[in-house]
């Protein structure tokens, strides 16, 4: 099950982990705003193919605009 | 949808998988950087001004006055330990003659804005209302600065908006 995290374990784990950045709202506003390093993935593009433009051996940090 | 995109991504074979739940609204809350065609330099946290005075509840006004007096500002921001926003003290306040706490010359609940606001909107605002600065608070309520009218104004003019 995918472990939620706050902005402060965020900042840790690009820090110490390298860990990824995904963006999974649609690409326009990927592009109005976005944390930086991110890489977007709409949750509707989200397969294999997709997929595999992350490292499997690094965590990765799916995220949206908020919780609603 | 992000625990959706999560769990898709635990299905299709990564083990570690995070899910930022509060999203790009906190960080830009946080006063974090966001980049992209309307990033942080389009927000108010990217045009604040840091050395805002801050005092204690427990302060006497006497000496809040006094430190006012030599900043340049007509305000002060009464703040707890974490820099959380307890309230203000404005100008009228702060020329009452009896040296009472800054905890009783503070206005409770002052209107604050997040640093994510956008620059357009506060300028709009603080015209519509006849304000010369908002304050800026994290989502958490700490004080991270203030922004001033002629200050968001001349952003503004620079973004050419």
């Amino acid at each position: 099950m995918p472990t939620p995290i706050d902005h402060h374990e965020v900042q840790r784990l690009l820090a110490e982990e390298q860990a990824q950045l995904v963006e999974v709202l649609p690409a326009a506003e990927f592009a109005d705003e976005h944390l930086p390093g991110a890489i977007s993935i709409p949750l509707k593009q989200l397969d294999r193919e997709r997929a595999q433009q992350l490292d499997r051996n690094r965590p990765v940090i799916v995220y949206r605009y908020d919780s609603q | 949808m992000s625990p959706r995109a999560a769990s898709r991504l635990e299905s299709i074979g990564f083990e570690r998988v995070y899910d930022y739940v509060a999203g790009k609204a906190d960080w830009g809350s946080a006063g974090l950087a966001l980049e992209g065609e309307n990033g942080s330099e389009t927000r108010a946290g990217a045009h604040i001004r840091t050395d805002v005075p801050t005092c204690r509840p427990g302060d006497r006004l006497h000496d809040v006055r006094a430190d006012l007096d030599e900043s340049g500002w007509d305000t002060c921001f009464v703040v707890d330990e974490r820099r959380v926003v307890l309230g203000r003290i404005g100008r009228r306040a702060i020329r009452r003659r009896r040296d009472v706490s800054a905890e009783e010359a503070m206005t409770l609940g002052p209107s604050t804005i997040r640093p994510s606001g956008r620059l357009e909107a506060m300028v709009a605002r603080m015209r519509s209302q006849r304000l010369t600065n908002l304050p800026v608070t994290t989502s958490d309520g700490r004080l991270v600065g203030m922004l001033t009218f002629p200050d968001a104004e001349e952003a503004l003019r620079r973004l050419g908006r």
